[in-house]
C-alpha cells in the first residue's frame, strides 16, 4: 500500500534521514521506533509532503506521491496526526471535525450556505466512535491532553483515510490513558480496515500491537521485521541497551 | 546630460541622507534582531533627539563645541527614555502576538509625538550648524558642506564601532546570542532582562543621535517621525532585518536611489523606493544580507 | 425572525431615521461611520477570520475611491456602473498584490502589504494626469438622483437634500455588502478561513490549500474595501492620495481591534466608537494622537478582545450570575 524507497533528507550538512526504505502492506499495523533524534518525525514529514526529500521516492498504491503538497496528499487517503497536538484550539470539538468533513467532501469553496447545518450527522457519528460525543460543544483548546489527541484522531478519520500515520500518538499520556488510546486506535483500524503506521517511544505499546517494526538510528534503518525478530536483533540491542548486552 | 561634478554632488547628498537613515535604521534593526519587535515608535525617538538637541542649544547658547554636547546629551536623554519605556512597558509585550506588539509600538509613537507637540508646539524649530564645521569643501568641482562630509565619515565609523562591539566584545557576544536563543542564554545565567534593556537603550541612543545630528540640516517639525519610520522600514527590509551591514547597505542603496531618482525621474523616485522594497520582499524576503527567519 | 435578525433590522431602520433628526452634522457623521464600518469589516475578513495582519488595506480603499472618482468625474460614467467598478478594481489589485503577499509569513507579509500600499499611494500622489496628483480630485459628482427628486417633489415625506439621498443609498449599499460578507463568513469557506487562522499546518492536512484560500480572502477583502472607497470618495466630496497612505491602514486596523476582531460586528462598533471619540476629542483639544495612543495602550493591555469581546465577557458573566441566582 505504502512504499518508501531510499528517502534522504539533509539539513545544512546534517543527515536527518539517510536512505530509509520501508513498506506498509494494506491492513497492516507497523511501528517505527528509535532513540530521540533518530529521524522519525522527519521521516513522517517526508512521507506526508511537509518536507521535500533530497532523494528517494514515496509510492501510495503504486502511484508516486513524493513531495506532493499535504493538502493534496490527504485527499489520496492518507491521514496523519502530529507529535505536538495539532487541532484548531478556539473552535469547538464539533467544529473541528466538521471542518475536516467540509474540506474533505469538497464544500470548502461554498461561500453561501450556512455552515451549521452541514454534515451534522457524520460529525456526530464520528465523535461517537472516538468517544468525544459528550464533549462536542467544548472548546478544543480546553480539552485535556488525552482528549485533544482523541480529537486529532477524529480529524484524521474524517478524511476517510486508507492509511493512518500517527506520530507518537501516546506522547505525554499516563499509563491508563496510553492503554485506552491504543485500544481505541486498534479498534478503529480493525473496524475500518485501515493500514496503520506509527512512531512510538513506549515499547510496551509497540510490541503489543505491531505486526512489523522498523528501527531507526541516526537516520538509517538498522532493523526491520516482526516484533520477535527485532527484539532479538543484535544491532537494536546495542543501540538501545548499550554495548554490554 | 548633467555634468560629472553635479552627479557627484548628488551622490554625496544621497550618502549623507543615507547615513542619517543608517543611524535610525540600525536601531530598528537591532531591536528587531534581538527583541523580535518591530518598533514603530522609533521614529518618535529620532524626533525627540532633534527636539532635545534644539532645547539643549537653547540652554547652552551658541559657542564652540557646544553643539556636540547638545547632540550627545540629546542622544543620552533619548536612551534614558528608551530604557524607561522598555522596563515599564515593553516587558509585557514579549511573547504576545505580533499584531499587539506592532499596534503597541504604534500607539507609543502616537503618544510620544504628541508629547513633543505639547512641549515644543507645532512651529518649525531650527538649530544652527556647529561653527567648527560651518564651511564647505570643494571636491571634484562640487561644493560639499563640511558638516555633510562629517556625517558621511561618521556613518561608517559608527558601523565599524558597532561591528567591533558585536564581534569582539563580551557584551557583543551576549547580544548576538540573545538574538539567536534567548532562553538558553538565560539558562546560562545571563541576566537577559537587563540585556534587553541595554540593547533597547543603545538602539534609542542611535535613533536620538540621528535626530540630533540632522537638526542643523533640516527643520525640526512634528510629522518627521512618521516620515522617517517608513523610510527606516524600507532600509531594513532591503538590507535585511537584524543585519548590521545589511542595514548599512540598505541605507546607502536607498539614499542613492532616492537622490538619483529625484534627479532623473522625479515623478518616479518615491515609487521606485517602494517598488524596490516590494521587489526585495518578493524575491528575497530576508533582504540582501539578512538571514531567513525561522 | 431570530433575535439576531431582529436586531439587524432595528439597526437598519435606526440608520435610515438619522436624517429625520434634522441635523446635517449627524447625517454626515452617520455616513462616515457606515462607510468605515464596511472597510473595517472587510479588513476583519483577513485579520480576524483568516489571521492575516495586513498593513496596507487602505490601498484598495484608495483604488476604489479613485476608480469611482475618475469614472464619474472624468468619464461621466453613471454611479450604477462606477461603484461596482470600484469593487472590481479593488479585487484586481488585491489579486495582483495578494499573489505575492500570501507567499510570505507574518512580519514579511505585513511589510509587503505596506510596501504595495505605499506604491499605490505613490502612484496616486504623482500621476497628475490620471489622479490629479498631490491635489487629488475634488468635486466628485453625486450619483444622479433625478428620479428620486421627482418622487420627493410629489411625496413630501420623501423630499430630501442630495446629501441625504446619498446617505440613504449608502445605508442600503453598505447593508447589502455587510449581509454578503456575513454570508461569506458563516459559510463553509468562512469556516475554512478560521481553520487557517487557528492552525495553518493542520488546515493543510485536512485538505485546505492554505495559499489559495488566503488569496481568495485577500481578494474578497480588497473587493469590499474598494466598494467602501467608491462610496467614500463621493461622500468626502473629493478623492485624495492620503486615502491610500499607510496611516489610513493603521486607522482601520485600530478600529477593527477596538471593536473586537473575534465577532462580525466588532469592527463596525469600533468604527462607530473611534469616529465618535475622534469627533468629541478634536473639538476640545488638538492632542487626538495622544488620546488615541492611550486608548490603544489600554485596549491592548486590558481588553484584547476589543469592545465586543469585553461586552461578550461581561454578558457571559451576567448570564452565569443570573443562572446561579
Amino acid at each position: 500500500m505504502l512504499e518508501v524507497r531510499d528517502l534522504v533528507k539533509v539539513f545544512d550538512g546534517f543527515v536527518a534521514v539517510g536512505g530509509v526504505s520501508l513498506d506498509a502492506p494494506r491492513g497492516s499495523i507497523g511501528a517505527i521506533i528509535g532513540p530521540n533524534g533518530a529521524g522519525k518525525t522527519t521521516l513522517f514529514n517526508l512521507i506526508t509532503g511537509h518536507l521535500r526529500p533530497d532523494r528517494g521516492h514515496v509510492k501510495l498504491n503504486g502511484r508516486d506521491v513524493t513531495g506532493i503538497a499535504p493538502h493534496d496528499l490527504c485527499r489520496l487517503g492518507v491521514g496523519r496526526s502530529f507529535q505536538r497536538t495539532n487541532i484548531f484550539p478556539r473552535l469547538t470539538v464539533f467544529e473541528n471535525v466538521q471542518a475536516a468533513f467540509l474540506s474533505h467532501r469538497g464544500r470548502g469553496w461554498n461561500l453561501v450556505a450556512p455552515v451549521e447545518r452541514l454534515y451534522r450527522a457524520e460529525t456526530e457519528a464520528l465523535l461517537e466512535s472516538i468517544g468525544l460525543a459528550d464533549r462536542a460543544g467544548e472548546i478544543a483548546g480546553f480539552l485535556s491532553h488525552g482528549g485533544q489527541k482523541q480529537l486529532e484522531l477524529g480529524l484524521a478519520l474524517a478524511l476517510e483515510p486508507e492509511i493512518l500515520l500517527l506520530d507518537e500518538p501516546t506522547a505525554g499520556m499516563s499509563a491508563t490513558e496510553t492503554r485506552e488510546a491504543i485500544r481505541l486506535i486498534e479498534r478503529i483500524a480493525r473496524e475500518r480496515g485501515l493500514t496503520l503506521l506509527f512512531t512510538e517511544h513506549d515499547m510496551e505499546v509497540v510490541f503489543s500491537i505491531s505486526e512489523r517494526i522498523t528501527v531507526l538510528h541516526q537516520g538509517r534503518v538498522i532493523a526491520n521485521g516482526p516484533p520477535d525478530e527485532v527484539r532479538r536483533d543484535e544491532a537494536v540491542r546495542r543501540v538501545y541497551l548499550g554495548e554490554r548486552h | 546630460m548633467p555634468d560629472a561634478s553635479f552627479v557627484f554632488a548628488q551622490s554625496l547628498s544621497g550618502l549623507t541622507a543615507a547615513m542619517f537613515l543608517f543611524l535610525i535604521a540600525s536601531g530598528l534593526s537591532l531591536i528587531f534582531g534581538v527583541l523580535r519587535v518591530l518598533n514603530f515608535a522609533h521614529g518618535a525617538f529620532y524626533m525627540l533627539g532633534a527636539y532635545l538637541a534644539y532645547q539643549s542649544m537653547l540652554w547652552l547658547g551658541p559657542g564652540p563645541g557646544l553643539f556636540w554636547i547638545a547632540a550627545l546629551g540629546a542622544a543620552l536623554g533619548v536612551a534614558l527614555l528608551g530604557g524607561v519605556v522598555e522596563r515599564v512597558l515593553f516587558r509585557y509585550l514579549y511573547g504576545k502576538e505580533e499584531l499587539y506588539q506592532l499596534l503597541f509600538t504604534y500607539a507609543l509613537g502616537l503618544i510620544l509625538s504628541d508629547v513633543a507637540k505639547i512641549f515644543w508646539g507645532t512651529q518649525q524649530k531650527s538649530v544652527s550648524r556647529p561653527p567648527e564645521l560651518a564651511g564647505s569643501f570643494s571636491l571634484f568641482g562640487a561644493t560639499i558642506p563640511q558638516y555633510n562630509l562629517f556625517i558621511i565619515v561618521l556613518g561608517p565609523s559608527i558601523a565599524l564601532a558597532f561591528w567591533f562591539v558585536l564581534q569582539r566584545t563580551r557584551a557583543g557576544r551576549f547580544i548576538r546570542a540573545a538574538a539567536l536563543d534567548r532562553e538558553t542564554l538565560g539558562a546560562l545565567g545571563v541576566n537577559v532582562d537587563a540585556l534587553y534593556t541595554w540593547v533597547f537603550m543603545l538602539a534609542s541612543f542611535l535613533g536620538g543621535l540621528g535626530g540630533a545630528l540632522i537638526s542643523p540640516m533640516r527643520a525640526t517639525t512634528p510629522g518627521m517621525d512618521t516620515e522617517v519610520i517608513v523610510e527606516a522600514f524600507v532600509v531594513v527590509v532591503i538590507g535585511g532585518l537584524g543585519s548590521l551591514w545589511g542595514t548599512f547597505l540598505g541605507a546607502v542603496v536607498y539614499g542613492q536611489v532616492l537622490s538619483f531618482g529625484i534627479l532623473f525621474f522625479p515623478r518616479f523616485s518615491i515609487f521606485a523606493v517602494f517598488a524596490l522594497m516590494a521587489a526585495v520582499l518578493i524575491v528575497r524576503p530576508w533582504g540582501f544580507l539578512g538571514r531567513p527567519l525561522r | 425572525m431570530s433575535a439576531r435578525g431582529l436586531t439587524w433590522l432595528l439597526v437598519f431602520v435606526a440608520a435610515l431615521l438619522v436624517p429625520a433628526l434634522g441635523s446635517r452634522f449627524y447625517t454626515f457623521l452617520a455616513n462616515d461611520v457606515i462607510i468605515w464600518a464596511l472597510l473595517a469589516t472587510s479588513l476583519n475578513l483577513l485579520v480576524g477570520y483568516t489571521g492575516l495582519v495586513s498593513f496596507g488595506h487602505a490601498a484598495y480603499f484608495g483604488v476604489g475611491a479613485y476608480v469611482t472618482g475618475i469614472l464619474m468625474k472624468k468619464l461621466a460614467v453613471p454611479f450604477v456602473l462606477a461603484w461596482p467598478a470600484a469593487g472590481l478594481f479593488g479585487a484586481a489589485f488585491a489579486l495582483a498584490f495578494g499573489f505575492f503577499c500570501v507567499r510570505l509569513t507574518r512580519i514579511y507579509f505585513a511589510m509587503l502589504t505596506l510596501a504595495f500600499a505605499q506604491i499605490v499611494w505613490a502612484i496616486c500622489f504623482k500621476w497628475n494626469e490620471l489622479t490629479g496628483g498631490e491635489q487629488g480630485m475634488p468635486e466628485i459628482p453625486y450619483p444622479d438622483f433625478g428620479w428620486l427628486e421627482r418622487v420627493g417633489a410629489a411625496v413630501p415625506l420623501l423630499s430630501w437634500r442630495t446629501a441625504e439621498y446619498f446617505y440613504f443609498l449608502t445605508v442600503a449599499l453598505v447593508a447589502a455588502s455587510l449581509w454578503a460578507l456575513h454570508r461569506i463568513v458563516t459559510s463553509p469557506f468562512g469556516r475554512m478561513l478560521t481553520t487557517i487562522r487557528e492552525n495553518a499546518e493542520r488546515a493543510e492536512f485536512i485538505g485546505v490549500n492554505v495559499r489559495r484560500y488566503e488569496l481568495a480572502a485577500f481578494v474578497l477583502a480588497g473587493a469590499f474595501a474598494g466598494l467602501a472607497g467608491g462610496l467614500f470618495g463621493i461622500f468626502n466630496r473629493g478623492v485624495f492620495p492620503d486615502f491610500a497612505y499607510w496611516t489610513k491602514s493603521s486607522e482601520v486596523l485600530i478600529m477593527t481591534l477596538l471593536g473586537g476582531m473575534g465577532t462580525f460586528l466588532g469592527p463596525s462598533i469600533g468604527a462607530l466608537v473611534l469616529i465618535l471619540l475622534n469627533q468629541q476629542i478634536v473639538s476640545y483639544t488638538e492632542y487626538w494622537p495622544l488620546v488615541l495612543g492611550t486608548v490603544l495602550v489600554v485596549l491592548l493591555f486590558g481588553f484584547p478582545g476589543g469592545i465586543a469581546g469585553a461586552v461578550g465577557v461581561l454578558a457571559g458573566r451576567l448570564f452565569r450570575w443570573a443562572r446561579s441566582a
